[in-house]
């Protein structure tokens, strides 16, 4: 085959002139031999021969003019053509380049996000292996769950442990943090605590010294680390691992057994573990606490769904032999009926993932729709280019050029700049990216994510380059392709009114660009507006100059039943500190995102009900009235009559329109929670718990003295009021450490710790803002370099017309028919696609419809002003057009 | 009307000569159509070899290296479906244009 053969020969220039050449030696010693046959001398015949062929060289270069017309060598041909036409006009290049680099980078950069937090594999050995053992459809609440990735409880693992059959291996973990320093000052760092199979199942090889094994599970005594690749050079000095290599974690001296590769971040995506410590089963483990996350590897031969069919069958067996006690029997029957499943887990676990992953494919959404319009505008741009290269392209035709040859130079000109673009937009993809990961941390969490321009990513720019440059490359190409080369050079440079086909194509562009930004700028408000809403959302509680105290003193060896006095006591102590106006204990800090809840009975009302347990002063401290009622006094504990305050959700859900002060409300069994009866003291109004987002749930309020003995810790969590700042808590801190010298201590800001939910409502707004003013920017730029051109073209007709008589005022009116019919059209196709669009982010907005009038009308008005203010500059330079120089360019 | 294609003489002739001959080197076309039109046609080496190297690229004809009669390599050429079709097509041409051409002369 021609084609392959041309391949092979490529770069070897030389090689295709010889093969030229060899058939045409063959000839002509052919011809001399039959010349000498007729009778010719052999000097005769070769010089006859020679002269059939005239000049040798001239004669190569002909035939070779035909190898190279479709050869890749013409190609790289056209492609120095394209380059130094580009070369000649640096300013449209340039533009178009940039348009496209930043478009294309903004997509790669939310594609190379989603890849990272979605798509990419853990970095283990043979990750499609892995699997997660979950509860199918989770445990409904029942228990106590400390994490959200833990599933398991440890005597469910001890379960799984014994009988897997589908899986070669399996391990049980669960994030913990610890202090890694000395107590008071230490350094709070990522943990993870791993049963001994974790590493082998997983096939993490040590990068120096030993991992964790099945032996090191023996104590419970905290003595052995194995320390990531990250900490083990940042917080080791990465010495080399020796069997004397220790630290000192949670106080305690342990040994660094070793440490894991580079590439190993733990099994939560977007999270990364320094030290990783072997799990411990104590001799009676609690039934009730969900705080293991549990995987293990397929056998070969096993798929999912057989494992999960395995995992159904030992359900019934494994959850009656690990029921919990102390709770009321239907809450036990519901445990003994869950099944558990397999699930795939080759990409870990990630929050993140589950946080943001539709805001990254609604992002992604957005940013392909400015690339939309950018390429609308470069397709406009390259209508233009064509244009003004008719002539160039007419004479090349005229010269024998044919149309595909034609039509080929114009995709590779657009190839090359989509190409160029696209390596570019890969580039910038890096630190947009880092970006966007930066804008979603906080000050309480960092995100850790290895941004890799992997295959994945690579093939989606490529793709999106190839879109791109059928889109803004294919019409502009067909147009110069099939120019008329008289007409072309007939009509000279600047042409007569083009035909009418020809202006539509560029009407078109500008109507999708306005559309497509009416979707963009309808999403951006929408954005925006939803995140000031969650901003200025009302909790019902006070926000500002609250900080959170969480103080643990289990070093100072405190009875359980006189650790009620010593938190009231403690209380006092906070509240005696110069600057602080007031302090409360909780055992749920509100909207920080969890949730403690009792199964409540009234009359004949069952349901479940948010359970926190404050002391007297958390109303006055957190700015909450009293509606009704009396609030709790430090008289109401153990030993008294047991009290609620309850809230209006928890009225509206139990009582209904009776009066609920003195109802009496019966409180489920749970271990450490007996069952009891309280009576309903007072009244508040409705307020946030969990998050902004959420409706307020019925809370009803226990006495902090009145929680169970069993239920009291040696630690605390205090919420304190103080509009003295920092210094106030600056001032407490030193307080608490003289008095209590073991005491751990740390502090948050409340509204700060608010605001740090909402990072990704932030991150929608700004962003989606952004785009939606980019969007409108390249309206204006479209519109305004569409009319212009139309005006260039039609300059003889205006100067006809103004040489006529026709008035300034009319020919403004006759450019601005044009803005206004493009307007029109675009914004009623822009106000559908809003409304279509909009459904796919109801669940993302706060406080707003999709389909909010108020947010639609802004948008139209800001486009058309936009588009008058765009369209009048080209209309009045149309005006002043000077009828006599019009004609006369002619 | 037929298409007044006097240039596309030639094609005509190296697809023709292709259909009887099978496969053939350049040197073979020329003999063969001086041959059969007893000398009255003389095709150029500067006509011929442009011509077989465009119909190679459009498809016309494949080219191969092979040994001749008299033991020398050549590059030989033979037709292909495409040809085929192209030769058929011209073949038509060529005869509304030889009718045209003859009413023109006769006129006269």
């Amino acid at each position: 085959m021609g084609i392959f053969r041309r391949i092979w020969a490529l770069g070897k220039r030389s090689k295709l002139d010889r093969e030229i050449e060899d058939e045409l030696r063959d000839h002509l010693q052919m011809r001399t031999n039959a010349n000498i046959a007729k009778g010719m001398s052999p000097e005769q015949a070769a010089r006859a021969a020679r002269l059939r062929f005239g000049n040798p060289e001239a004669f190569k270069e002909r035939v070779e003019a035909e190898d190279a017309a479709l050869s890749i060598e013409g190609l790289l041909r056209d492609v120095r053509y394209a380059v130094r036409g580009f070369t000649s006009s640096p300013g449209f290049t340039t533009v178009a380049i940039i348009t496209l680099a930043l478009g294309i980078g903004a997509n790669t950069a939310v594609f190379q996000l989603l890849d990272a937090v979605r798509l990419r594999s853990l970095p283990i050995q043979k990750p499609q292996e892995l699997v997660e053992l979950l509860i199918t459809g989770g445990n409904l609440g029942l228990g106590v769950n400390d994490h959200p990735y833990d599933s398991f409880t440890i005597p469910m693992w001890q379960e799984v442990r014994r009988h897997h059959d589908p899986l070669s291996g399996v391990f049980a973990w669960r994030q913990d943090e610890v202090t890694v320093g000395q107590p008071r000052d230490g350094k709070r760092v990522h943990a993870l605590e791993v049963s001994g199979e974790f590493f082998n199942v997983l096939g993490v090889l040590p990068w120096q010294g030993r991992l964790i094994e099945p032996q090191d599970e023996a104590g419970c005594d905290l003595s052995k680390v194995v320390a990531s690749y990250p900490f083990w050079e940042a917080q080791m000095g990465g010495q080399p691992i020796t069997p004397n290599t220790t630290i000192l974690v949670q106080g305690h001296t342990v040994q660094v057994l070793g440490v894991t590769p580079p590439s190993f971040f733990g099994l939560v995506v977007g999270d990364r573990f320094d030290l990783a410590y072997p799990s411990c089963i104590p001799p009676n483990p609690r039934r009730e606490f969900f705080i293991l996350s549990v995987m293990g590897r397929l056998k070969p031969g096993w798929d999912l769904a057989r494992a999960s069919g395995y995992f159904t069958s030992i359900s019934p067996g494994l959850f009656e032999s690990t029921a919990p006690t102390g709770y009321n029997a239907e809450a036990v029957k519901t445990f003994k009926s869950f099944k558990l499943g397999a699930y795939a887990a080759a990409a870990g676990v990630s929050m993140l993932r589950d946080t943001y992953d539709s805001s990254l494919q609604l992002l992604l959404a957005i940013t392909g729709l400015v690339l939309l319009i950018a390429c609308a505008n470069l397709a406009n741009l390259m209508l233009a280019r064509a244009n003004a290269r008719q002539r160039e392209l007419a004479i090349r035709m005229a010269l024998g050029a044919s149309r595909r040859r034609m039509l080929r130079q114009l995709l590779i000109e657009s190839g090359l700049l989509a190409l160029s673009g696209a390596t570019l937009g890969v580039a910038l993809a890096q630190p947009l990216s880092r970006l966007l990961v930066a804008a979603l941390e906080t000050s309480q969490s960092s995100i850790h994510l290895a941004i890799v321009t992997d295959w994945r990513v690579l093939l989606f720019a490529a793709v999106v380059a190839t879109l791109t440059c059928v889109v803004f490359g294919t019409i502009p190409a067909m147009r110069g392709a099939n120019a008329d080369p008289i007409a072309a050079l007939k009509s000279g440079e600047r042409g007569i009114v083009g035909n009418r086909q020809h202006f539509f194509a560029q009407r078109l562009m500008v109507i999708t660009q306005i559309a497509v930004s009416m979707v963009l700028l309808v999403g951006a408000l929408l954005f925006v507006r939803s995140y000031r809403n969650l901003m200025t959302l009302d909790p019902g509680m006070r926000e500002i100059g609250i900080t959170i105290g969480h103080i643990g003193f289990d070093t100072l060896n405190i009875k359980p039943e006189n650790e009620a006095e010593f938190k009231r006591q403690l209380v006092e102590d906070v509240r005696s500190v110069p600057g602080i106006q007031n302090a409360a204990t909780t055992t749920n800090t509100p909207l920080g995102g969890g949730t403690w809840g009792h199964t409540a009975r009234v009359g004949a009302t069952e349901g479940d009900s948010r359970f926190t347990y404050a002391s007297p002063s958390y109303f006055a401290t957190m700015g909450i009235p009293l509606l009704t009622g009396r609030g709790f006094t430090d008289a109401d504990t153990n030993h008294a009559p047991l009290v609620l305050v309850v809230n209006q959700a928890f009225i509206r859900k139990f009582i209904g329109t009776a009066q609920p002060l003195g109802q009496l409300v019966h409180v489920m069994p749970e271990p450490r929670y007996p069952e009891r009866t309280y009576q309903i003291i007072g009244t508040i109004p409705d307020t946030k718990y969990q998050d902004l987002r959420e409706d307020p749930p019925p809370i009803a309020f226990v006495p902090a003295a009145q929680l169970p003995v069993d239920a009291q810790g040696p630690w605390v969590a205090m919420m304190i009021a103080s509009n003295a700042g920092p210094d106030a808590i600056q001032a407490l801190r030193r307080t608490l450490e003289k008095k209590y010298p073991t005491m751990t201590l740390q502090f948050f800001d409340f509204q700060q710790g608010v605001r740090d939910q909402l990072v990704g409502d932030r991150m929608m707004a700004m962003l989606s803002g952004f785009f939606g003013i980019l969007a409108a920017m390249l309206v204006v730029v479209g519109l305004y370099g569409v009319l212009s051109y139309l005006i260039t073209r039609r300059r003889n007709e205006i100067g006809i017309r103004i040489a006529l008589g026709a008035k300034r005022r009319q020919v403004i009116a006759l450019v601005m028919r044009d803005t206004a019919a493009m307007l029109l059209t675009g914004i009623v196709v822009g106000t559908a696609l809003a409304l279509l669009a909009g459904r796919a982010a109801t669940a993302m907005l706060f406080g707003l419809k999709p389909y909010d009038l108020a947010t639609l009308a802004f948008a139209i008005v800001l486009l058309a002003v936009i588009g008058i203010l765009a369209s009048l500059l080209p209309a009045i330079e149309a005006s002043n057009l000077d009828p006599v120089a019009a004609l006369r360019a002619e | 009307m037929a298409k007044n294609d006097l240039q596309g003489a030639l094609d005509l002739l190296i697809l023709k000569s292709l259909s009887h001959l099978g496969s053939m080197h350049g040197f073979g076309i020329i003999l063969h159509i001086e041959r059969v039109s007893d000398e009255l046609l003389n095709v150029e080496e500067g006509s011929l070899y442009p011509a077989l190297h465009r119909m190679e690229h459009s498809g016309w004809v494949r080219a191969e290296w092979a040994v001749t009669e008299s033991s020398r390599r050549a590059k030989f050429y033979t037709l292909t479906a495409t040809g085929r079709k192209q030769l058929a097509a011209r073949e038509k041409n060529w005869e509304q244009v030889v009718k045209g051409v003859q009413a023109i002369l006769r006129f006269a």
